[in-house]
């Protein structure tokens, strides 16, 4: 097999465990530092999932539930799953979760005072393609309180979820839209400490991807871990 | 948007179970498998609460050590899929119905212990966390695995799953006294 080592993370792009702006995190994050993993064949390999699991219909979550059709904006969201060396990503499980229109998770727990709707789950999932490509036909998601403080509104935002190609690469984070006014209040996107990093979060508004009379096109690239590079001892 | 680097993690939020739970998702192998066991085991938080909105995912190799991929020498294999997810329950309790994994090459060429890769996702946890399972009744292996020697002797522990009737217990601390052991990937 190949030799490849994953990159270590170097701290700069993933938030802290401990974000107390954030105030889940005081009481879950470790205190203990970590210990360093050695990349083994363990590391090294990770799940391959979604054949059997997944169906053209699992990509658009606007038809699923109810038999009719979700409330809410119509849009397209799609991007390619790329590793840091801008290798694609193929045949890889996208997992995707929102909340509806009005700001509301179909979730036992979430009590906002804001609409259900019949006609929409929040739950998406597809495989990319052979260069990486994913493809989902949602609704724009409101925007939600979530009484991390006062007047504490989380910015409009889709779940994701990725494997990649090994467990080093799993990856869980939020895609936000471009513009949104909450960005400088939310403590979770600020996490974040680098502002470069934060913009990788947020789709770009995407006319291409538009389907005319029908949805608004968003493009949002992920990229995953990706490997060290080869020795150079062969270069002259 | 993107620049080519890194995407950042985010947590999973409190409302995961709508979209990250499968129904098989504990049963690495089907119920009544032969050798099949459970891992059982409590999540919880820095204050010894559990956590109702936790979610834990294993990563293993089968019981000849071999992992269902394309990178593995041994070939992929299609019977044994080796990944196990389960939201916690409202008492922070999760369950994988599983076999225990075989021996894999560590580094160095030395042999490991049997172990089971771990992630831990939750409201609060703004990245997963990663830990292994290793078990109670290998002692002799796990005196020579390569990463456990590199544990801290006295939190070694957090780290052994325990026999049961039914397989294993394996409870998970993210934070405080006998905090688990998290590894830095
Ligand atoms: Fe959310």
């Amino acid at each position: 097999m190949t030799p490849a080592v994953y990159r270590r993370d170097d701290g700069t792009v993933h938030p802290p465990l401990l974000s107390p702006g954030y105030r889940s995190t005081i009481l879950r994050a470790p205190s203990q530092a970590p210990v360093l993993l050695p990349h083994t064949l363990t590391e090294l390999t990770g799940p391959v999932l979604g054949e059997g699991r997944v169906t053209a219909a699992d990509a658009d979550l606007t038809v699923r539930a109810g038999g009719g059709e979700a409330q809410g904006q119509r849009i397209v969201v799609h991007g390619r799953v790329r590793d840091e060396n801008g290798r694609p990503v193929p045949n890889s499980l996208v997992e995707v979760w929102q909340a509806n229109a009005a700001g509301r998770y179909l979730h036992k727990w979430d009590r906002h005072d804001a609409p259900l709707d019949p006609n929409f789950t929040g739950v998406g999932r597809c495989l990319t393609d052979a260069s990486g490509h994913y493809r989902f036909v949602t609704i724009k998601p409101g925007a939600y309180p979530w009484g991390n403080h006062a007047n504490a509104w989380r910015p409009a935002h889709i779940h994701f979820s990725l494997f990649g190609r090994a467990f080093t690469q799993r990856l869980v984070t939020q895609m936000y839209f471009p513009d949104d006014p909450l960005f400088g209040y939310d403590p979770i996107v600020n996490s974040v400490r680098d502002e470069r990093a934060r913009q990788r979060m947020v789709a770009a508004f995407d006319l291409a991807a538009t389907v005319d009379e029908w949805a608004l096109g968003f493009r949002f690239d992920i990229v995953l871990r990706g490997t060290e590079a080869t020795p150079m001892e062969t270069r002259p | 948007m993107s620049d080519g680097g890194l995407t950042p993690s985010q947590t999973v939020g409190p409302y995961l179970a709508i979209g990250l739970p499968w129904p098989d998702g504990p049963h690495v192998v089907p119920e009544g498998s032969p050798g099949a066991v459970w891992i059982r085991g409590t999540v919880r938080d820095g204050n010894g609460a559990p956590l109702p909105d936790a979610l834990v995912e294993t990563w293993q190799a089968d019981p000849a050590g071999h992992f269902d991929h394309p990178d593995d020498p041994g070939g992929r294999h299609t019977e044994f899929r080796g990944f196990g997810r389960c939201p916690t329950d409202d008492g922070g309790g999760y369950a994988i119905l599983t076999r225990k994994p075989g021996r894999v090459p560590g580094p160095g060429g030395v042999e490991q212990a049997p172990h089971i890769a771990v992630s831990v996702l939750a409201r609060g946890l703004l990245n997963r966390v990663v830990t292994r399972i290793y078990f109670a009744d290998e002692a002799a292996a796990n005196a020579a695995d390569p990463v456990l020697a590199g544990v801290p002797a006295d939190r070694r522990a957090t780290l052994i799953a325990r026999p049961i009737d039914d397989g294993y217990r394996f409870d998970i601390r993210l934070q405080g006294d006998d905090e688990t052991v998290f590894f830095a990937l």
